[in-house]
């Protein structure tokens, strides 16, 4: 029986799929991979044998570099589960350096490295996790001798595109966090103006990471991005408006406290400092390992990870709204805006009081009839 | 000779009551957006939902009329134009600001006697309109984030990225306590120069008249 899917969906070439499976790979799991990634990028599914075509038959050379990180961004992508993304996509890229992954060590593995970068030059993407720190002349981080600065513009001016993975590569993450010790600071604030795209989050999703080389294999360029830098794919949506708890928030169910009836019934986790609202990002969607779950759906606020600074003022992550500077922990903006509406009260009511009992202020005393 | 002066028109007066309701109801509406103090009791309800319709709607209101009395400081009469709220723009005006000034601390007997604005009022007035336009460019920035790419976040949203979302929360909800710390402000000194001037400060709002003696200007 043809279903409406068929017409809509037209399958993947059968050729492709036999190379596919030549190279080990499951033939369902490759079409489950091609689906998964082109509903992520928002394509019609027309687009699921182009996208198959374009990643079969390409090996894009890639470059995995980490500077001031914690791994978390190779770890999320390694794991990645959605049907074996990891693996599917590392068979299908050529991984030319990735510290967490390679066997090679030491001065050998820095010099594949610089080896990759010459016979690939401008056809490799980059990929960087981890941000860049500037103080002390870069000697904060530094590589076989190279400082990260040097060893990150190099790769960057010499990438067909860069990617900046998790929020440190793209927004200085944590180490830039004030007062920024390090002077860590962005892929892109460290090479302005060269080609690279910012996946936020901490850590990155690895769906969307995909979702991300795979456009730039189907299309030879980077999706279109919002004013951060971000795709739009995955960052076109605030996750408030996409939350599962949205209709509490909208109704006036909140969690007042962790563990409370509210919080397990999944009411809105707002009050209980949710950065939901102010956050960009296609989490509760797309969520994480394997769509198991995402934080909110976990039971815990956002806390805004994918936001630029996100450290500095999307803390403390159990208010809503940050620390007013110059005040107090325990200041909230509405202790201090009551405090200061009462004194306000105050000093008029006492310059009101000091005012009646004024004499000789008052206008037109002359004009003034007094009746009897 | 008491004379009587039609010093604020219709749509200035208009604009001024537009502006207190839609205050009143964006501060209560605000403040329930921020601190959610009713909780629901089950799902049916809409409380959240209804606060911010009635939020966007009257920000609306608000923004319309701010914007209908900016247009009217470049039509109306001497008191409604821009000019009235630059007062030390002018030596008069200095002089006036000083005397005003020194009546209200007390250091000073004389009041500075006017037919529209006291200097003093209306460089209050400035800061006010400063944060009218502040609280509708942050509002309407937060407002277009449900729909980036939408008109809102088209002309507002690099602000959002200017300033971070959280500040510019943080920003609008404390512009509230300044915008009632100056209503407390507003009433009180319209009180007073009701009683001291004599002249009809608090119904001249609602009628536009005032009682002028052309002799003390
Ligand atoms: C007198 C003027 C206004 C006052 C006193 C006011 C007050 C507030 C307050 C206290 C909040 C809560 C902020 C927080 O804690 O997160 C808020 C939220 C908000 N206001 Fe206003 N506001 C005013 C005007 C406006 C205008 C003109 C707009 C334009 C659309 C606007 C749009 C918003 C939006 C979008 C939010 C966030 C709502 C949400 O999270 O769903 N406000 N306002
Ligand atoms: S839990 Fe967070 S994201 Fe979800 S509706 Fe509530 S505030 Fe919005």
């Amino acid at each position: 029986m043809k279903t409406d899917l068929d017409a809509v969906s037209p399958p993947i070439p059968e050729e492709i799929l036999q190379r596919v499976e030549a190279r080990g790979i499951n033939r369902r799991d490759f079409i489950k991979f091609c689906t998964v990634t082109t509903a992520a990028l928002a394509l019609p599914v027309s687009f699921i044998p182009t996208v198959a075509q374009a990643i079969e038959d390409k090996r894009l050379p890639v470059i995995w570099v980490e500077y001031q990180s914690c791994s978390g961004d190779s770890e999320a992508f390694l794991r990645a589960n959605q049907p074996t993304a990891g693996e599917i996509i590392l068979d299908l890229l050529s991984i030319e350096y990735a510290e967490v992954i390679m066997a090679a060590a030491g001065h050998q593995a820095e010099e594949a490295k610089r080896q990759a970068m010459e016979k690939y030059k401008g056809q490799y993407i980059l990929i960087v996790e981890g941000s860049i720190p500037t103080g002390a002349g870069g000697g904060y981080c530094t590589i076989g001798g190279q400082s990260a600065v040097d060893d990150c513009k190099m790769l960057v001016q010499n990438a067909a595109a860069t990617i900046a993975v998790g929020s440190c590569a793209t927004f200085g993450g944590l180490p830039a966090a004030a007062p920024n010790p390090t002077s860590a600071v962005s892929v892109s604030s460290l090479v302005p103006g060269a080609t690279i795209i910012n996946l936020p989050g901490c850590p990155v999703n690895a769906t969307n990471l995909t979702a991300t080389i795979v456009h730039f294999m189907t299309f030879g360029r980077l999706p279109a991005v919002d004013r951060l830098g971000r795709p739009k794919f995955a960052y076109g949506k605030r996750i408030h408006d996409n939350c599962e708890r949205r209709s509490h928030f909208d109704a006036g169910q909140y969690a007042e406290a962790f563990g409370d009836e509210a919080q397990r019934q999944g009411h809105c986790l707002y009050k209980l400092g949710c950065k939901g609202p102010e956050t960009f990002h296609n989490c509760p969607t797309v969520r994480y390992n394997e769509g198991t779950s995402w934080p909110v759906m976990a039971g815990h606020g956002c806390i805004g990870c994918s936001e630029p600074g996100f450290w500095d003022t999307m803390s403390p992550f159990y208010r809503r709204l940050p620390k007013v500077p110059g005040f107090g922990i325990e200041d909230t903006a509405d202790k201090i805006g009551i405090g200061l509406a009462a004194a306000t009260a105050v000093a008029f009511g006492v310059h009101g009081v000091a005012s009646c009992f004024r004499k000789g202020d008052a206008m037109e005393e002359d004009k003034v009839v007094k009746e009897d | 000779m008491l004379r009587i002066y039609y010093v604020w028109e219709w749509p200035v007066r208009i604009c001024h009551w537009i502006n207190v309701i839609s205050m009143i109801m964006l501060s209560v509406t605000g403040f329930y957006i921020g601190s959610p103090f009713m909780t629901a009791p089950d799902t049916s309800m809409y409380i959240m939902g209804w606060m911010r319709m009635l939020h966007f709607s009257f920000a609306y209101l608000f923004a319309v009329s701010v914007a209908a009395r900016i247009v009217w400081m470049f039509i109306g009469n001497q008191h409604a134009s821009w000019r009235a709220f630059f007062p030390w723009l002018t030596k008069e005006g200095r002089t006036a600001f000083i005397k005003m000034f020194r009546y209200y601390t007390f250091t000073g007997k004389q009041i500075s006697y006017e037919t529209g604005h006291n200097p003093v009022a209306a460089t209050a007035y400035l800061g006010i309109f400063a944060l009218f336009i502040f609280q509708i460019v942050s509002g309407f920035a937060m407002y277009g984030q449900f729909a980036p790419g939408g008109f809102w976040e088209g002309i507002l949203g690099g602000l959002n990225v200017l300033v971070g979302n959280q500040w510019l929360r943080l920003l609008h909800h404390g512009v509230m306590w300044l915008l009632a710390g100056f209503i407390i402000n507003h009433v009180y000194s319209g009180w007073l120069m009701d009683v001291k001037e004599r002249n009809g400060t608090m119904s001249g709002i609602f009628s536009g008249y005032r009682f002028i003696e052309p002799e003390d200007l």
